[in-house]
């Protein structure tokens, strides 16, 4: 059975103890009607996440099954079937590989130049002598997570837009008002860069943990040893936070069909669909704004289906390296 | 925690010290320079916005009338109750489900491991919005408030978060208070709930403000009627799509005197937005920590 991120199984660890009702594995040999009277306080307690499970992620999971129908509103799931045709649709619009060129060079570009960034800025945060300085700057970089991608895009219109400080410092050195977020040569790298903005900070957090854990002794050592600097930090720092950036790095693989979507659908507008356009904003405006239901549903379990695909096997590479990954 | 530096580390030279500050410095800037420019327009009268030729750097008469202009009345002021409203009820709602289910599925019980990898796979496999959005019509929900909340009202990160949490309590804690016959309901609102208070504020937190305050495209989806939007919603038609905001030509025809510049207005509106969050931040800060590793580094 998988286990992912932190999803220890109860069973491993339950103690059992014959004085009082006993949770463990001990009395399998009771029947399961035994146990269902037992359990059922706990499963009345689950039961109010179970049916949200069931009715707001399962039911529409098996929705997905109008990609392969002739989807027609009134009719809803009875519609008739038409096998692959959808797909055969999709695959001939230039629009859905424009969308999946979009969303996959975002993706890269955030995973070449956000991606290291929270590690770079924990290993600067790290090396800080001083807890209270360190303490104060984390509070600042970790407000923009906070902030909503409304609030982001006018913030960044405010500093990068027509009329913001970066037009008036074009017009200062000779050039014309520009605004950058207009652009579509540059809408990719605003995309980027605002993820930066937005999600360093806060990345920092799970890394932080990582470089604290790190045994002190191990520094000492080197340094007796003789170790420098920058040979305590490849050998000591880094192989500590190995572990959990391949981790991290896997769960970035798996949403690489998946770039922000409310940063995006937001800013789309601005520059067109040519270069804005990204998978799930292919999927809004053909689906729910454009009728064209069953082509958005196949694009959007297309986006699904690869994300876990991709986790699945950057799992398996992590393990032939010998490292944890995701899922056990 | 200490701030001496060990006896085995050799002082930084001077260049790398300079180094550091001037990025850390930087750093700050970059992050807190958005927000007082903000602000700063918010407060900037008709004068300022011209004589900065739409920017400004300090307002030279800082003054309050976009803000009186967009709550005195109007659609501004109006999404601020909704999304008040959703974001408390939602919350409540969110936080009361997902510690039951955390609760439940932190000791072995029947079917525990089922519902558990059912939770999990939602988090590699997250449904689609087409489907999603057929189903909430489906139940007939499109228009309603309800759709803003109870199609997310279950984060299953959050949920393992709370639940590993959960796990973490001693065993022997939980057996003795059965032993003096404690039933599973006592035992959590006994025991476990006054326990995890921190990790608790810090999941209301992530939900509030990630769920419920800052969300715009449930909204979207689900509400045609723009007189039911939330804050969010109307931050964007006001702010990012420029639309004049009603409340604005109330204050003109009844109020002698210069009306506020429309980029007052739009940043009063981005600072309405940004208060809450400001407001709660500093009290939950220090739990972050724990909150995001609780579940995310293997315990």
């Amino acid at each position: 059975m998988a286990t992912l991120v932190g999803g220890r199984m109860p069973a491993d660890e339950a103690q059992p103890d014959v004085l009082v009702r006993p949770r463990a594995p001990a009395d399998k040999s009771a029947g399961w009607l035994r146990r269902l009277r037992r359990d059922q306080a706990m499963l009345l307690l689950a039961l109010p996440g179970v049916l949200y499970l069931l009715i707001f992620v399962y039911v529409p999971q098996l929705g997905n099954i109008i990609a392969f129908q002739r989807y027609l509103p009134f009719l809803g799931f009875r519609s008739a079937f038409v096998g692959l045709a959808n797909f055969q649709q999709l695959f001939a619009m230039p629009q859905f590989w424009n969308a999946v060129k979009n969303t996959v060079v975002i993706s890269l570009l955030q995973l070449l130049l956000y991606f290291p960034a929270p590690i770079m800025l924990a290993l600067l945060l790290n090396s800080l002598i001083s807890t209270s300085v360190r303490r104060a700057v984390q509070s600042i970089v970790y407000l923009p997570h906070f902030i909503s991608w409304v609030i982001i895009v006018a913030l960044f219109q405010q500093i990068l837009g027509g009329t913001s400080v970066a037009s008036h410092l074009m017009q200062a050195v000779g050039g014309k008002p520009v605004d950058l977020l207009g652009v579509p040569s540059l809408f990719k790298w605003m995309m980027t860069v605002q993820v930066i903005w937005k999600e360093t900070g806060w990345g920092t957090i799970i890394y932080l943990a990582a470089l604290l854990s790190i045994d002190t002794t191990l520094y000492e050592a080197a340094a007796v040893d003789g170790a420098g600097r920058w040979r305590r930090l490849w050998h000591v720092t880094l192989p500590g936070i190995v572990a959990i950036t391949i981790l991290l790095l896997i769960l970035r693989l798996g949403t690489i069909l998946s770039v922000g979507f409310e940063q995006i659908l937001l800013q789309r507008n601005g520059v067109g669909e040519a270069a804005g356009e990204v998978l799930d904003t292919f999927v809004y405006y053909y689906g729910i704004a454009g009728g064209q239901w069953a082509i958005a549903a196949g694009a959007g379990l297309i986006k699904g289906v690869v994300g876990l695909l991709i986790v699945l096997g950057a799992n398996k590479v992590a393990h032939l390296f010998g490292q944890p990954g995701v899922l056990a | 925690m200490q701030s001496i530096r060990p006896a085995w580390q050799e002082r930084p030279g001077a260049a790398m010290m300079t180094g550091k500050a001037i990025a850390l410095i930087l750093i700050v800037i970059v992050v807190v320079y958005p927000f007082l420019s903000v602000i700063a327009t918010s407060l900037a009268s008709a004068q300022d916005v011209t004589a900065g030729g739409g920017l400004v750097l300090w307002p030279s008469h800082p003054n309050l009338s976009a803000y009186r202009t967009i709550f005195d009345g109007g659609a501004v002021a109006q999404s601020v109750w909704v999304s008040v409203g959703i974001t408390t009820i939602g919350t409540l709602a969110s936080v009361t489900i997902t510690a039951m289910l955390a609760y439940a599925l932190s000791r072995p019980i029947l079917g525990g491991r089922i519902i558990l990898l059912m939770a999990l796979l939602t988090l590699l496999f997250p449904p689609g919005i087409i489907p999603s959005y057929l189903v909430v019509k489906q139940l007939g929900l499109l228009d309603s408030y309800v759709a803003l909340v109870v199609p997310v009202i279950l984060n299953a990160f959050n949920f393992v978060v709370l639940r590993q949490f959960f796990m973490n309590i001693p065993t022997e804690l939980l057996d003795s208070a059965r032993i003096d016959g404690a039933t599973d309901l006592m035992i959590l609102t006994r025991i476990v709930l006054p326990l995890s208070k921190a990790v608790l504020a810090v999941i209301a937190l992530f939900y509030a403000v990630t769920t419920y305050w800052n969300s715009f495209f449930q909204a979207l989806l689900y509400l045609s009627d723009n007189a039911k939007w939330p804050l969010q919603l109307v931050a964007r038609q006001y702010v990012l799509q420029g639309s004049p905001i009603l409340g604005s030509v109330a204050y003109s025809t009844t109020n002698s005197g210069n009306p506020p510049p429309t980029e007052a207005i739009q940043m009063a509106v981005v600072v309405v937005a940004i208060v809450p969050i400001l407001i709660v931040y500093p009290f939950l800060q220090k739990y972050f920590t724990q909150g995001v590793l609780s579940g995310a580094i293997k315990g």
